[in-house]
């Protein structure tokens, strides 16, 4: 059974960005691509529990900013280290400029 | 037949042993680690009370990778006529490739035999469990690893005082701006600064400065700056200079033999150098790893490195040097970066402190801006109005 959540507006990510998502106790991360897909995955690094929001997207990867893993944001699979754990990731739908993601 | 040999188990030996795998070697893979643990992060130890064990990886890992972990075991001398590595126990292990990652080991000076130093898991696990609320604790050295320890201390109810020789802190690897914060900060967390201080010598329960002031102590610690373990090395007749000696691609002079991380000495823009940071000791095992499988490339990564004390966080890309004037960016909530460019205008540093991970994301865009060589006008870097990742697009 999906359950889509409304996580921010279209608007409310800038273009190849990510902005923090909190629901129910759970933290997620949205990102836009450069051709203005969205994705979404789990918000915290999986090596230390850090925010990647404040971490800088390029070219499909987000980089953590606590020391620099890196994951790729549309599948979430660990680019190197110091990160070997994948993040999850939810699949996303836009809806009326709407980001809506699925945490089922 | 011989394989890849790895001695040092530690973040760069590691890192190397798990590239080998990804690139896809199905030799085999044999790497020699003296400490009886698992391999583990060092950064931890000096940010964390009680000290938490954080493991690079998993023992199944390896086992899936099929890397033999020897541990508890040294490496002794390497026969290069052989190809072979013995170690301290009397087995020995042929190699087509060996990786020197031995790292380094905490600094002593004469006289200092009695203070404690923190490098290994032991090291924290024996410093952390004496301290508690009102223990006295003389750190010598304002470096990183004496001031991380000074703020984890603190946050245990430690009496703290930190004796520094030279009239700043952190003076080799980052700005006086930067460093004054940091001070700042020390301070206002009631750690006793000590700047300029020369310690004369160790009692059992005092430490003496030069002036004769005496700092009673429960415990000391010397946080003086860490040595490159190159025995190895020098005893098989490989140069040695403030680590050992490798080309671009982390070769040594005997074509089989690689070394990286903390224990090397390689070429970054012309010159040598050698670094003491977490993230080039994974970047460099990598590389070598590459290398050792054929890779001529040579390592270009820029160097990086971060510290953590209190909420303050501080990262650093690129190597600052003395004689080049600093640039201020402000990033928001007193956090700032200081750029550094070189005479045509291309970003060569930038240092970056403030709450948190404020200074994270400027702090890699300058990296990747220091990696491309791109010129930027002064004025646009400091602009809080400028978008940096906008340079990168060119
Ligand atoms: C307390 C502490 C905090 C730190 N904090 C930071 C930080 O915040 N940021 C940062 O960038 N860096 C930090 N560092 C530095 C970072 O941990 C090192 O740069 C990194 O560990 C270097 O990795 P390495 O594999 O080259 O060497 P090491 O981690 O030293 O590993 C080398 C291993 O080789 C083993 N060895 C040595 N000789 C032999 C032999 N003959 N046979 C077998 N095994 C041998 C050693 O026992 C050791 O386990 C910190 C270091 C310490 C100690
Ligand atoms: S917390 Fe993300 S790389 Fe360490």
């Amino acid at each position: 059974m999906s359950q889509w959540v409304e996580a921010c507006a279209v608007d409310d990510v800038e273009e190849e960005d990510l902005i923090r998502f909190d629901h129910d106790g759970r933290t997620f991360a949205i990102y836009r691509s450069p051709d203005d897909e969205f994705y979404a995955t789990d918000g915290l690094c999986t090596h230390e529990h850090v925010h990647l929001a404040d971490g800088l997207v390029m070219d499909h990867i987000i980089e953590c900013p606590k020391h620099n893993g890196r994951f790729d944001y549309r599948t979430g699979e660990a680019k190197g280290a110091p990160v070997c754990v994948n993040l999850r990731t939810y699949p996303v739908k836009v809806e009326a400029g709407r980001v809506l993601i699925d945490l089922s | 037949m011989g394989g890849m040999v790895i001695v040092g188990a530690g973040e760069c030996g590691v890192r190397a042993a798990f590239t080998l795998r990804e690139e896809g070697y199905e030799g085999t893979v044999t790497l020699v680690g003296e400490e009886p643990h698992l391999p583990y992060e060092r950064p931890p130890l000096s940010k964390n009370a009680p000290p938490a064990v954080k493991l690079i990886a998993e023992e199944t890992r390896y086992r899936d990778l099929s890397i033999d972990l020897l541990r508890g075991t040294r490496g002794q001398r390497i026969d290069r006529e052989n190809r072979r590595l013995v170690l301290a126990d009397g087995r020995t292990l042929d190699y087509d490739r060996l990786l020197i990652a031995t790292g380094a080991r905490a600094r002593r000076f004469a006289g200092m035999e009695k203070a404690r130093t923190l490098r290994s898991v032991g090291d924290a696990d024996a410093i952390l469990s004496a301290i508690g609320a009102g223990t006295k604790l003389v750190i010598i050295g304002g470096g990183f690893i004496g001031l991380e320890l000074a703020a984890t201390a603190r946050g245990l109810g430690a009496e703290v005082t930190v004796l520094e020789a030279a009239d700043r802190l952190m003076a080799r690897a980052v700005p006086a701006e930067i460093a004054a914060m940091f001070e700042d900060r020390h301070r206002q967390e009631g750690v006793r600064l000590r700047l300029g201080a020369k310690v004369e010598a160790l009692e059992e329960h005092a430490v003496v400065l030069a002036d004769g002031s005496r700092i009673e102590a429960d415990i000391v610690v010397a946080g003086i700056g860490a040595e490159p373990i190159t025995g190895l090395a020098a005893d098989a007749g490989l140069a040695v200079d403030n680590g050992i000696v490798v080309d671009g691609c982390l070769r040594t002079a005997d074509s089989s033999i690689f070394a990286a991380g903390d224990c090397c000495s390689f070429p970054y823009r012309g010159a040598p150098v050698r670094l003491e940071s977490w993230r080039c000791a994974q970047d460099q095992g990598a590389h070598a790893a590459r290398a050792m499988l054929g890779c001529g490339d040579s390592f270009v990564r820029v160097p990086w490195f971060w510290s953590d004390q209190y909420d303050l966080g501080l990262q650093v890309a690129g190597l600052a040097l003395a004689d080049r004037p600093f640039l201020r960016r402000e990033v928001g909530d007193g956090a700032f970066v200081l750029f550094q460019l070189d005479g045509q205008g291309r970003v060569l540093s930038a240092s970056g402190v403030g709450t948190g991970n404020a200074v994270a994301r400027d702090i890699s865009i300058a990296e990747k801006l220091i990696e491309r060589g791109i010129v930027v006008a002064p004025e646009v870097l400091c602009d809080p109005g400028t978008r940096l990742k906008q340079l990168l697009k060119g």
